[in-house]
């Protein structure tokens, strides 16, 4: 078995290491949750604090980290290596909006009756751009807390961002702004919110697949994230295939023309019985695994062109539970994310 | 090699039949992203096509180049004809991308005067809501389905639902939309007469107040214009909604859940049949995508221990049958995942179609889909 090749530059960069805030993307399907979720873990290695953050009311973590699901707090999920822990909030946009109400306007009791009127999702339906400003600002607020020591809470946050086709919005939070008041608390917050994200804080990480589509998303958000000035980081290939085939038989096995004979006297030799339909099916696997592995390539030539330290993590047989997690954290770890 | 799967007793979904019979005029795809929904759709339509009949396929999101091969260029609003040799003289393919704001737009002029649709149209709320009210997209599709069906042009329409975040969006979505436009936080806020005020009490002046200053005037009045605008017109909405529903009910329908072997997509496969089933929905069965039969016959044990054996001194040999070994590994899981799925919907006819070494973007590869779709 070859081993896959691992870009010679490191790819977590000065400035990876210098942001505190990872914001995880990828088109829906590429697993950006687990992804997130190993980020954190990788991140919290040797006695650091991690926060995991969601915004999109799915409940992706605590399915994930095999936990009831979580509250508007922030809750302890997981304990990484070294004694890290990676906390984890579901941010509640309801919950964000009363409690800033509840803040500034001092709303009291009739707070909980608007809510029960559908009041909140209906200022969020109504300015949809209220929720993202909602949204990052917790998630800012969770980056900037400062203990008694008056240090950083956390040393890393990591959000679970929305998917590509919305990403851009959704940290466009100076857009969302201008449909809104000018004035007022919120502004004040969003101000702070789009000082952060176009800060060194702040780095952008894009998952993907090998795959046409992914790929294409992942380009064009790239392109997009650059042009509204966001810090983008890495491009996280998820579930690549493992070649296993030596390098220089892979074109011969994708166009089903491997040596007969040397696979019939290789089977021999192990005391298997070649038959034509064996050495047929073996072929068969053989070219769907070669395809793969080239269609694979020319995806990670594709998005070489975006110039992004890429970070490259395998297909698990059995992923998306908690062990995969941390698999996949150990292999982040090995490609220098700390 | 004996699968586990084809010995469990169970009914096969056998799609050739459904999709062949004049009686099924709308099949529906439904499913969570990424798990070829599009491309199900689409090989079912060109299937249909090959066997005789006028199919039109409405998909909403396809990759580039699967639209391309359908001759999509752009968002449309009416079925295109395909252009591709069919194998029956009588069939026909034609295909359209949803462009949800158009369908929108085109239902707002279909319910009012030209005047007053000019007036919503124009509305700065509309537009939020024609383009990010969630479930916008799903309601659209629907409108659009009920459009075509009523034309009477097609045999058959195949529909591609929009990767929904929370399942069947697309059943729930008019509702949503009307009661939240008729709902009383915006008349509240649109038309705060003295009346309401009293019943609603000192909270409410002071929410109105939060919600002013953070939202600004502007948009509140463009809200309460468009509510004046549109409140006669809820009731031809709510009809159509209706009729709609009916329509995805009635026997000519058929759903069919598509999904991969894997824990989330299979949640939500699980999800939405249970939520068809629910609702009486016509529920065809489950289309378990890519999964990974074995093709040669060697047991997992025997292929990694000659593997092992061979790699000093035949090292291709050794990789073909780590590749062997690897394949059962990957069946095994999906295997598992799969019985776990079962064990809840024992009655659910279901599909595999194994995998495409390739993503399928072209004509000849939605054949061999449809082939292994329908097992012809």
């Amino acid at each position: 078995m070859t081993t896959q090749t691992i870009a010679a530059t490191e790819p977590w960069t000065t400035a990876c290491r210098r942001a505190r805030l990872h914001v995880i993307t990828g088109k829906g399907g590429t697993g950006k949750t687990t992804v997130g979720a190993a980020m954190a873990l990788a991140l919290a290695a040797n006695g650091r604090r991690v926060l995991l953050v969601e915004v999109e009311e799915r409940q992706g973590i605590a399915r994930l980290f095999d936990v009831p699901p979580l509250p508007y707090q922030e809750k302890k999920v997981a304990i990484a290596t070294g004694g890290g822990e990676v906390r984890a909030l579901a941010v509640d946009v309801e919950a964000a909006l009363l409690e800033y109400f509840e803040m500034f306007y001092n709303l009291g009791i009739a707070g909980r009756s608007l809510k029960k009127m559908g009041a909140v999702e209906f200022a969020t339906t109504l300015a949809p751009g209220l929720r993202d400003v909602l949204l990052t600002g917790k998630v800012k607020e969770t980056v900037t807390r400062k203990g008694s020591d008056n240090r950083p809470v956390y040393d890393d946050v990591v959000l679970d961002a929305p998917p590509t086709g919305r990403v851009v919005t959704f940290l466009g939070v100076t857009e969302a702004m201008s449909g809104l008041a000018k004035r007022g608390p919120i502004h004040t917050q969003a101000e702070g919110v789009v000082r952060l994200l176009h800060s060194p804080d702040t780095i952008v990480h894009l998952v993907t697949l090998l795959e046409d589509m992914p790929v294409t998303e992942t380009l064009e958000a790239i392109e997009q994230l650059r042009d509204k000035g966001l810090p983008v980081g890495t491009i996280i290939i998820n579930a690549a295939t493992q070649v296993q085939l030596p390098e220089p038989t892979l074109i011969a096995a994708a166009e089903r023309r491997l040596d007969a004979a040397e696979l019939t006297a290789g089977l021999q030799a192990a005391g298997l019985d070649a038959t034509p339909e064996l050495l047929d099916g073996l072929r068969e696997q053989a070219a769907e695994h070669a395809i793969r592995v080239l269609d694979e390539q020319l995806c990670r030539e594709q998005l070489a062109a975006a110039g992004l330290p890429m970070l490259e993590l395998p297909r698990l047989v059995e992923g998306g539970d908690l062990g995969g997690v941390y698999e996949l954290a150990d292999r982040l770890t090995e490609q220098g994310v700390t | 090699m004996p699968d586990r799967a084809a010995a469990t007793p169970r009914p096969a979904l056998d799609l050739g039949p459904i999709l062949r019979d004049s009686r099924t005029s709308i099949v529906v795809t439904c499913g969570s992203g990424g798990v070829g929904k599009t491309t199900t759709a689409a090989a079912m339509a060109l299937w249909a096509a090959d066997a005789g009949r006028n199919v039109a396929v409405l998909t909403i999101d396809p990759a580039k180049r699967l639209a391309q091969s359908l001759g999509l260029r752009e968002l449309d609003n009416d079925p295109r004809q395909v252009d591709v040799p069919l194998a029956s003289p009588d069939g026909q393919l034609w295909a359209m991308m949803l462009d949800t704001r158009r369908t929108f737009d085109e239902m707002v002029s279909q319910h009012s005067t030209p005047e007053r649709a000019r007036a919503i149209l124009t509305n700065p709320f509309y537009q939020v809501i024609s383009s990010s009210f969630s479930g916008t997209q799903e309601y659209m599709a629907m409108e659009k389905l009920a459009n075509l069906a009523a034309t009477g042009q097609f045999d058959l329409i195949v529909v591609d639902t929009p990767p929904s975040r929370s399942a069947l969006d697309f059943l729930d979505a008019p509702q949503r939309l009307s009661s939240f436009m008729d709902g009383r936080m915006i008349k509240l806020l649109a038309t705060p007469s003295r009346g309401v005020m009293k019943i609603v009490g000192a909270g409410f002046a002071l929410f109105s107040r939060a919600v002013t200053a953070v939202l600004g005037g502007q948009l509140l009045s463009d809200a309460a214009q468009f509510v004046q605008l549109f409140e006669d017109m809820f009731g031809g909405f709510r009809e159509r909604a209706q009729a709609t529903y009916e329509l995805l009910r009635a026997p000519g329908t058929k759903f069919v859940v598509v999904s991969i072997c894997e824990g989330d997509a299979l949640r939500e496969a699980s999800y939405f049949t249970d939520r068809l089933r629910a609702e009486h929905m016509p529920l065809a069965g489950l289309v378990l995508n890519r999964t990974h039969p074995p093709l040669a016959a060697l047991a997992a044990g025997t292929a990694q221990v000659a593997a092992t054996k061979l790699e000093p001194t035949e090292p291709l040999t050794a990789a073909v049958l780590g590749i062997h070994a690897q394949r059962l590994a990957v069946r095994s899981a999906e295997l598992h995942m799969r019985a776990r799925f079962d064990r809840v919907h024992t009655d659910l006819p279901v599909v595999e179609v194994p995998a495409l070494p390739s993503d399928a973007h072209d004509v000849p590869a939605l054949r061999e889909i449809a082939a292994r779709l329908t097992g012809t």
